[in-house]
């Protein structure tokens, strides 16, 4: 016994006296349960592989949270090396010239290869500029899918649907089932943002915002949107759809006590509803709508991306290249693909997946890379909004007023639009 | 006849309870008459420079900790600034003009107007009332005082944490009892019922604070007085509203304001955690909104604009409790 714990003790005063000498970095995240330990374990992997760099992973809470602390700390000088931002961010630090280091340049900079063509075409534009060169390293990336109850088709005799008007020939049935036909855990990133790409609909001007912050302007009262919304407020209504408020896990949580026969939640949702739900259940891709033309397109990568914070001495950027390219390997990116849900963002890694049989035994992790490999449309590459956070919090009051019967369809769109529209017309401003 | 045991019940019970267990209370009113020589312990400084040598540590902290933040917000207010503080452009007072003009921004200032009266009359009402209460119990005291102030020592952040739970729409106690009168509870989804489970769990949590300041403010009430007012009226409820509550008047005042900082800004932690994080159409108070804007959104011109609002909002209270409401009150 005490020669073990002796033992223990040399090795692990070894193993300080091994990164005394590493350069040390630290990276933000805005992760917590699970996730966060998935986090931990690919930190110690790196730090294990190499003697010269030692990466510290810090959870900042969510990842609103780890965006503001981000900024703060960069305000007074004391950023991190690297930070994990959501997509929702993107443009506020893509847009922050000077804060970061390009993902690809921190690369080539320092040695490594740099191939855009080894992601996923999914991922490959949201995090990069016009030109498609990538400022932020994909990192955890999901799409928008639909679980399935099983037991609740069975039940009702029905299969799953493509689109949503196979949805409306369904739910009936299944709500005579006994069943809630449907929710959705959020409603912004899925029917709002996602059916913009999945269904290929323009969803600002200057290119989704992608050429200029200028004068761009929300498109939330397209047609297609407007029409889509009066048939989902239908829905609601009829007592298709559940909707338990903005929070992600009231939308979840009937689906995981078997009430609800089709849930929308991320394919990173994989990992946690396997242990929670109390049915038997299975995965498809998010329906689309039939009745816009050129539809069923690749839906927008959601999830988050990390990012070089610029201001660091050269030893430490070296080690976050070192860092980013570890990351990428398709080792690192089929642990982590598997161990959390998030999608496989390079084709080698979705390539191992599958030569390991990991879909053989759980075909719904396959479901989120799947959507987005689909074809890609005009409208589906990405989206640069800024202050689209805030825009999420205007387009989440107007869906609430909404479902509680406040406000019709047109006008909850018409506000969304013109309040957005504010807030991009200021974000303009602050970039100008 | 009813009056008659009353009578004999409270007032031999009272006056050794107050002479034995609480010598503060009789000691009191002796000394008074000394007051007047108090200035003789001033104390004279041979240099003018080592009062404020003193003062110096004191006033460090006021100025690091609430001038150079608020000069901070002023002048932020009049720029428009990019998040990582790259550039800012002067646009004025644009701000204020965005803030005052959005119909939203009106619509939460009413909430929280309706929330601050609500919650700083329920959580003085409750709190006198139970202090009042359980000035009178006799018989384990202290279990009930203890049990009345333990809610004090919960955190607002736990205290919202209780209440997300008490109020979840799929397994909330408090939901399956409003079931059974009919009320279809729907807590972030239905504005009126978030704001009622709001201002409920803001309204418990500060009871025991307003408990505790009205009890010890009912306990220096002198026997002498309670005494000459029960001869003096035999109506118990008059008898409070015309000598009690006179007395209590700088305790309920300092009180009041206490509330109504409370409810508008330390109400922040119950409210975050009970929308989850997410405002939607829940009911938010400004302090929340500046959060949202300033640290959710990084809008910070906008955000800096809003906190100098309500630092206005919150000054101008202020002096109009002191220059109007002070002047009736009362200091024994």
């Amino acid at each position: 016994m005490k020669t073990t714990f002796a033992m223990a003790a040399a090795l692990s005063l070894a193993a300080q006296a091994a990164l005394a000498d590493a350069t040390p970095i630290t990276w933000w995240h805005g992760m917590g349960g699970a996730n966060e330990q998935v986090i931990n374990q690919i930190a110690e992997k790196f730090n294990a592989a190499q003697q010269s760099c030692a990466i510290t992973p810090v959870s900042k809470g969510t990842y609103e949270e780890a965006l503001a602390s981000g900024i703060a700390a960069f305000r007074s000088g004391e950023q991190p090396n690297v930070i994990q931002i959501f997509d929702a961010g993107a443009a506020t630090i893509i847009n922050a010239k000077g804060a970061t280091i390009a993902a690809e340049d921190i690369l080539t900079q320092n040695g490594h290869s740099f191939d855009r063509d080894a992601f996923i075409p999914g991922v490959r534009w949201f995090y990069a500029d016009a030109s498609g060169k990538f400022i932020g390293m994909p990192f955890n990336s999901s799409a928008p899918i639909m679980y399935v109850n099983d037991e609740a088709l069975a039940k009702a005799g029905v299969t799953a649907p493509k689109t949503w008007a196979e949805f409306e020939e369904v739910a009936p049935k299944l709500k005579e089932a006994g069943y809630i036909p449907l929710t959705a855990s959020q409603l912004t990133w899925m029917f709002f943002e996602n059916f913009f790409s999945r269904n290929n609909v323009q969803m600002a001007t200057n290119a989704n915002g992608y050429d200029s912050f200028d004068g761009t302007e929300l498109r939330a009262t397209a047609p297609e949107m407007i029409a889509f919304w009066t048939r989902v407020k239908d829905w609601h209504d009829k007592g298709w759809l559940g909707f338990y408020g903005a929070g992600w896990s009231d939308n979840q949580k009937p689906f995981e006590e078997g009430k609800v026969a089709f849930w929308i939640g991320s394919s990173g949702s994989f990992g946690g509803l396997s242990k929670t739900a109390t049915m038997p259940f299975s995965a498809d891709f998010m329906p689309y709508d039939e009745t816009v033309a050129d539809g069923n397109k690749s839906s927008f990568i959601g999830g988050a991306a990390l990012f070089a914070f610029s201001g660091k001495p050269e030893a430490e950027n070296k080690c976050t290249a070192d860092f980013f390219s570890f990351l990428t390997s398709t080792e690192i990116q089929a642990f982590y693909h598997q161990a959390t849900g998030y999608v496989a963002i390079t084709t080698a890694a979705y390539e191992k997946s599958k030569a390991d049989g990991w879909y053989d035994q759980h075909p719904q992790a396959e479901v989120g890379i799947k959507q987005l490999m689909l074809p890609q449309g005009e409208w589906s590459k990405g989206y640069r909004l800024g202050f689209y956070p805030q825009i999420r919090v205007i387009e989440e009051r107007e869906f609430n007023k909404l479902f509680s019967g406040e406000t019709t369809v047109e006008d909850a769109f018409k506000a969304i639009e013109t309040e957005g529209n504010e807030l991009l017309a200021r974000f303009a401003k602050t970039s100008g | 006849m009813s009056m008659g045991p009353a009578f004999r019940i409270d007032d031999p019970a009272k006056a050794p309870m107050t002479d034995v267990t609480q010598p503060t209370g009789a000691a009191r009113p002796r000394r008074k008459p000394r007051r007047p020589a108090e200035p003789a312990k001033r104390v004279q400084f041979d240099r003018p420079l080592l009062p404020w040598l003193f003062l110096l540590p004191q006033l460090a902290v006021i100025f690091v900790f609430f001038y150079w933040p608020s000069a901070q917000a002023i002048t932020s207010s009049f720029y428009l600034e990019d998040p990582f503080g790259f550039g800012a452009s002067f646009v004025g007072l644009d701000n204020y003009r965005d803030a005052l003009g959005s119909a939203e921004y009106r619509r939460i200032a009413g909430f929280t107007t309706l929330f601050t009266a609500l919650v700083t009359a329920l959580s003085l009402g409750l709190g006198l009332l139970f202090a009042v209460k359980a000035d009178k119990v006799i018989r384990g005291r202290s279990t009930y005082r203890t049990a009345l102030i333990s809610v004090y020592a919960v955190a607002p952040p736990v205290a919202g944490l209780m209440g997300m739970m008490l109020f979840d729409q799929h397994i909330g106690p408090f939901v399956t009892l409003a079931a059974q009168f009919g009320w279809n509870m729907q807590v972030g989804i239905n504005y009126w019922d978030t704001a009622f489970a709001m201002i409920l769990v803001s309204v418990w949590k500060q009871v025991p604070y307003n408990f505790i300041f009205f009890l010890s403010g009912l306990q220096g009430i002198p026997a002498s007085v309670r005494e000459a007012a029960v001869i003096d009226c035999k109506n118990g409820f008059t008898r409070f509203r015309t000598a009690i509550l006179p007395l209590l008047a700088p305790t309920a005042f300092f009180l009041l304001i206490i509330n109504i900082t409370y409810a508008l800004f330390d109400t922040f932690a119950v409210i975050d955690v009970m929308v989850k994080d997410k405002p939607a159409n829940n009911p938010i108070t400004l302090v929340y909104k500046v959060y949202n804007d300033g640290f959710r959104g990084n809008d910070i011109g906008g955000s800096a604009a809003q906190s100098v609002i309500l630092m206005v909002v919150v000054l101008g209270l202020t002096l109009v409790q002191f220059r109007w409401l002070e002047r009736r009150v009362h200091y024994g």
